[in-house]
């Protein structure tokens, strides 16, 4: 009696405890909605701020996650997929690879105002890009770069030898078989990676700090080397800077909002992509 | 005439490969460069000793002092209140999911969690700032809603996800047999859960708690919004606090490049860069032994 009853409190507390984890996240979700969703309109979304950043839409900021995040991308993806071919199927395998692939993925984890520092050494400092949506991109793209070499290469390493060995068998060489055979069975992993990536650039704010970001610019950014609005550093400086705290608070939800729309239908579509491709190998 | 264009094609892929390859590894070994680059010139003028336990840090002043000792307790509180919160939610969500959770209900919650795990850290951060901290101030009657209680709670809601998939991971690593030889033995699924399968995935849980603190240590903007931002020593879990992350991220904009304060930020940076990559080694080292006894390598 006594063990089922322990069980009983044990299961209880286990339940509990993903109650409040559901619970805390809904609340905060539920906030943002209800409050953001006021502020929301069509002038929201496609006019620039007006009268001290009290008034009008925030249309630049969306424009310039935008294009900071297609750069980001633009630049890690081609580097980050060699990388990982490179090291999946070129190099030879050895003990050196070993400590490279773990620095990698450890770097994964390196905090983001770090990566911010680096891109304000070397993009904005050393090679006299600027605050820019050139050394912002960049920061990010190395940002991810870490994210995406590794998830290529956990959807390369997940690709049966069999195959390869199959098709090189038939007398296709080796850049065939990686073209014809490894990327496209890879593919649907190596995008999974590349779509959480979008999701965590374009809500990343610590890089872009002081690569990238400004708090109000006029009109929109005429080249990649100008300042830029973005939406995390918009909110940021909505709570921070500016003269009245009421009125962009209610700018701030608006701007919340729609990060979180972004964000989550990114990461969506990315475990849905996922989710189907483990039906198809599992059955 | 064909196989020698088809061999240069080859080689002509593979050294585009490697070069690519060789690239992003510069890339990335030129963040632990640059680290190092910028942050040792202070140690020139300050002694590391006096840098990490210095007691004062006022940059600014004339002259200026900087020991980052109040930075160091800043991150180190808010991220163990972090962790008080996010290790049992985050274990015990993990638990329910492996554990108690039939098929259909996984096949929901998981997803869901993980798709939680994505919210912006300055989503959270903003909700800290105006929905938390006024209610944490009105309900336990502080001087300051903007805290490390503030932050640890921000921050714990916020890896709690992180650690969640992680030790989720870990569970379901557990072979069934290990579960269905404590139930021969007569052993409910309490019992096997506390005996068997957590003691099974303990390496893998511990990774998911060492990879929970150095998210938080490295975690910016959520404590740069929160924590309230005062560079002093903290005497209980209620003063305002500034971490390593947010002292870099609030001052980097107000300094001179070149400056010593410059240099200060960039070596504060190295520290964290440090500790973060310290605590991922052992996680890398703690879930790989852990693969190994289970038999899982590879």
């Amino acid at each position: 009696m006594k063990k089922d009853f322990t069980q009983k409190i044990g299961f209880s507390l286990i339940s509990l405890s993903i109650l409040i984890t559901l619970l805390f996240l809904f609340i905060i979700i539920y906030f943002i909605f209800i409050r953001g969703i006021k502020i929301i309109s069509l002038e929201f979304l496609t006019q620039s701020p007006r009268n001290a950043m009290t008034e009008g839409g925030v249309a630049p900021a969306i424009l310039g996650t935008f294009y900071l995040t297609l750069g980001a991308i633009i630049f890690a993806l081609p580097l980050g997929l060699a990388c990982a071919i490179y090291i999946n199927e070129y190099s030879p395998k050895s003990y050196i690879l070993n400590i490279i692939r773990l620095s990698i993925n450890n770097l994964a984890g390196v905090p983001s105002v770090v990566f911010g520092l680096f891109g304000l050494a070397v993009f904005v400092k050393y090679f006299k890009f600027g605050v820019s949506i050139l050394s912002g991109s960049l920061t990010l793209g190395i940002l991810v770069l870490p994210v995406i070499i590794s998830s290529s290469q956990e959807a390369l390493l997940a690709i049966p030898q069999s195959l390869r060995e199959a098709s090189l068998a038939l007398g296709a060489t080796k850049w065939q078989t990686i073209k014809n055979i490894v990327l496209p069975y890879a593919l649907p992993g190596i995008l999974t990676g590349v779509i959480l990536s979008i999701g965590r650039v374009a809500g990343e704010t610590a890089p872009i700090l002081f690569t990238a970001a400004a708090f109000y610019i006029k009109g929109y950014p005429k080249s990649i080397f100008s300042e830029v609005m973005a939406l995390p550093y918009h909110i940021y400086a909505l709570m921070t800077e500016g003269t009245h705290p009421y009125k962009q608070k209610e700018i701030a939800y608006g701007c919340c909002l729609i990060l979180l729309c972004l964000v989550l239908l990114v990461s969506t579509i990315a475990i849905v992509i996922r989710q189907k491709q483990k039906k198809q190998y599992y059955g | 005439m064909l196989k020698n264009i088809i061999i240069f094609k080859e080689n002509l892929y593979k050294w585009t490969f490697t070069i690519l390859a060789f690239s992003s590894l510069l890339f990335l070994s030129g963040i632990v460069i640059i680290l190092f680059k910028e942050g040792l010139p202070i140690f020139r003028k300050v002694k590391i000793f006096e840098f990490l336990f210095g007691k004062f840090w006022y940059p600014t002043y004339q002259p200026p002092e900087f020991g980052i000792l109040p930075l160091i307790l800043g991150s180190f509180l808010v991220s163990i209140g972090a962790m008080l919160i996010c290790v049992p939610l985050g274990i015990g969500s993990a638990l329910y999911l492996n554990e108690i959770a039939s098929k259909k209900q996984k096949a929901i919650l998981k997803p869901l969690i993980e798709i939680l795990a994505s919210i912006p850290s300055v989503v959270y951060g903003f909700f800290g700032m105006v929905v938390l901290a006024p209610f944490l101030q009105n309900l336990l009657n502080i001087p300051i809603g903007l805290c490390a209680f503030t932050a640890s709670l921000t921050l714990g809601i916020m890896a709690t996800p992180t650690v969640c998939s992680i030790a989720e991971d870990a569970l379901s690593y557990v072979p069934n047999s290990f579960r269905e030889a404590s139930f021969a033995l007569g052993a409910n699924r309490w019992q096997t859960l506390v005996k068997v399968v957590i003691p099974a995935a303990g390496s893998g849980i511990s990774t998911a708690i060492i990879l929970g603190i150095s998210r938080a240590i490295g975690e910016t903007m959520t404590v740069l919004m929160v924590a309230g931002g005062s560079a002093i020593i903290p005497k209980s879990f209620f003063d305002p606090v500034r971490p390593m992350t947010a002292a870099i991220a609030a001052e980097m904009g107000e300094t001179s490049i070149g400056s010593d304060h410059f240099y200060a930020l960039f070596a504060i940076a190295l520290i964290l860069f440090l500790i973060t990559f310290i605590f991922n080694i052992i996680a890398e080292i703690v879930s790989r032994k852990y693969r190994l006894k289970l038999g899982l390598a590879g």
